[in-house]
């Protein structure tokens, strides 16, 4: 019994919060991540996720249907270059309120100033098929044909719905693939450079500005690139460059 | 020394005292019952729903299955909630619309029944009006195109008055006072139960089986967005539920008869839309859709292919609707066809567990 509790003590302490440093600063602060979502400053949640008509950088007007996305090993490092790790990752469904929030099991993190990073979608290491019986309960899985794993964003809705022919379109990203059997991992690494000043309890608000997957560098063209983009390469990569805009740090509350 | 024997004596007379009370009215504790969970839903899936307010018993379980058998429900003792959900059909109605005691027919097909304990968002029905598996079974009993009781009460009163039915909810609930809270609760143990998992997709997923190149053409035409991209919606290989358990509107219809979940939302955005049902056991549930209006597979594959109708609120995962579908070739209708019938499990309508005595 006492092995047994040794052991989960000791597997808790290894894979809670992995702090990369070593000296003696206690850990107090407990970090939680609270994900806003908007449409170039219009807030967009559950409630008018299907009500909400936008217009995107190219100039389609958009009604959204489904905006679902995944994101993993967030991490804060602070002004001396220390990083704290949270396991772990989250599964945001724009349709559900209580998936906003990201609340890691078990974590302390000294008070000081930090920046934030995270991971959008899985990378090689964790992108394992069929591996998280939650992401395979939400059907979240991405292709075998496509590289498997798992999808990093299901984004659906309609375009030129001011027009008498709206159309679907399917903004779908995950593992790209170059060629039958030839695939490229295609997560990317969120570092956001505001400052998070940790003095206490803490949560930390993440925005998401959803016009910028649309936006930057690549000006999205949904007349051309509407469905399928999953097996699209060139449409994978692009997804993959502007999602680099999307997230900034918004109010930090403790 | 003399107060630790005081207070020892003290507790073993309180102890002994409290047993006596409760010797006669909770003497008997229902078994715990354990699902048989196939090893790839352990694998792929989290935990199956159960409330903590209905674990199951084997006491239980047996007197839901009993209960879901019995005409006793019904306000003539002509019908049973097996009479419109067969296990022969995997708990569904080969009609595509069931009648109840009236003989009239409803307004939708009756649906299926299997591995609901893992509808992870505990709707029912096709509209999911019903939240809860306990709450759905409430209805049927007074519908009147169903089971066609006025109330609960002429059939609370019919278990009460029978010779046997006391004893076992007295066995399964420790209440020998029948109410339609437990004669729901112990239809919902039952069919939390039925658990269907061993088709031949499952046993290739197991490594035991092969798929003919036909039926792995036909995966490959599921699971490919520019074919089939049938996935989205009905499950994958690591989805072995071959439902994602939400509401879509497929594309049926260009003006709706039937607002489905709408209704139950309020929200127009949700008029036509339709729970996903599971293509586990499809070569049973014939016919298809929430009206039962396509008696074939190959009706259905068509529709996808090219009968899809454009509406305010199609899914926008039909993406082909402008052309009227994903315009299928006829060997990759067939292939899908062969695919989708792998996901058929005999075993599951052979299941002695759930049939009647």
């Amino acid at each position: 019994m006492k092995k047994t509790i040794a052991l989960l003590l000791l597997l808790a302490i290894t894979f809670s919060c992995n702090e990369d440093m070593d000296d003696n600063t206690t850990l107090s602060a407990s970090v939680n991540f609270k994900f806003t979502h908007n449409w170039n400053n219009t807030p967009i949640n559950s409630a008018n996720l299907d009500t909400e008509t936008v217009t995107n950088a190219n100039g389609e007007v958009i009604n959204m249907i489904r905006f679902r996305y995944l994101t993993s090993k967030f991490k804060l490092t602070n002004t001396a270059g220390d990083t704290y790790s949270f396991d772990g990752f989250k599964f945001t469904d724009l349709a559900q309120d209580d998936s906003y929030n990201f609340i890691p099991d078990i974590n302390g993190i000294p008070s000081g100033t930090y920046t934030l990073s995270f991971i959008w979608g899985f990378n090689e290491e964790d992108n394992i098929d069929g591996a998280y019986p939650t992401l395979n309960s939400a059907s979240w899985n991405w292709p075998e044909m496509l590289g498997g794993g798992y999808h990093f964003l299901q984004f659906d809705g309609m375009y030129n719905v001011d027009t008498p022919n709206p159309s679907p379109f399917n903004f779908h990203n995950g593992t790209a693939r170059v060629t039958d059997g030839l695939f490229e991992q295609n997560f990317a690494t969120i570092v956001l450079d505001t400052p998070i000043i940790i003095t206490n309890e803490a949560t930390i608000e993440v925005k998401m500005n959803i016009a910028e997957l649309f936006t930057n560098p690549n000006t999205w063209d949904l007349n051309v690139l509407d469905t399928p983009l999953m097996p699209n390469y060139d449409a994978q990569k692009m997804m993959q460059e502007n999602i680099l805009s999307v997230f900034s740090i918004g109010e930090i509350t403790q | 020394m003399k107060n630790w024997l005081t207070y020892s004596l003290l507790f073993i007379t309180l102890i002994s005292c409290s047993s006596e009370e409760n010797s006669e009215e909770n003497a008997y504790v229902p078994i715990p019952f354990q699902l048989e969970i196939p090893p790839l839903f352990e694998e792929k899936l989290i935990d199956p729903i159960i409330p903590v307010t209905n674990k199951l018993t084997v006491e239980g379980v047996a007197l839901g299955k009993r209960l879901f058998f019995d005409n006793i429900l019904s306000v003539n003792n002509t019908k049973a909630c097996a009479s419109c959900h067969s296990p022969q059909h995997a708990f569904a109605d080969p009609s595509q619309f069931s009648v109840g005691v009236t003989n009239i027919e409803g307004t939708r097909n009756s649906m299926p029944l299997f591995n609901l304990a893992w509808n992870f968002d505990d709707r029912y029905f096709w509209d999911g009006h019903a939240l809860g598996l306990e709450n759905q079974a409430l209805e049927p009993v007074v519908d009147a195109n169903e089971l066609g009781n006025d109330s609960w009460q002429p059939i609370e009163a019919k278990l009460n008055n029978h010779p046997e039915y006391p004893q076992l909810f007295k066995q399964a609930f420790g209440s020998s006072t029948i109410t339609k809270t437990l004669v729901t609760k112990a239809i919902a143990q039952f069919e939390r139960t039925l658990i269907s998992g061993n088709s031949k997709f499952d046993k290739f997923s197991n490594g035991e089986v092969a798929l003919t190149p036909q039926e792995q053409n036909g995966l490959d035409v599921f699971m490919d967005e520019t074919r089939g991209d049938c996935f989205h919606c009905h499950g994958n290989p690591n989805n072995p539920l071959w439902t994602d358990n939400k509401f879509h509107n497929n594309g049926l219809d260009a003006t709706f008869s039937d607002l489905g979940f709408g209704l139950v939302t309020g929200n127009p955005n949700d008029n036509g839309k339709f729970k996903s049902p599971s293509l586990r056991n499809l070569a049973y549930t014939a016919p298809f859709m929430h009206d039962g209006r396509f008696a074939t597979l190959d009706q259905v594959i068509e529709h996808y292919s090219t009968g899809l109708q454009a509406s305010s609120t199609i899914d926008p995962l039909m993406k082909k609707v402008a052309q009227g579908g994903v315009n299928l070739s006829e060997q990759d209708k067939a292939d899908l066809k062969a695919f989708l019938l792998t996901l058929s499990d005999p075993s599951f309508l052979n299941n002695q567990a759930f049939l009647p005595e």
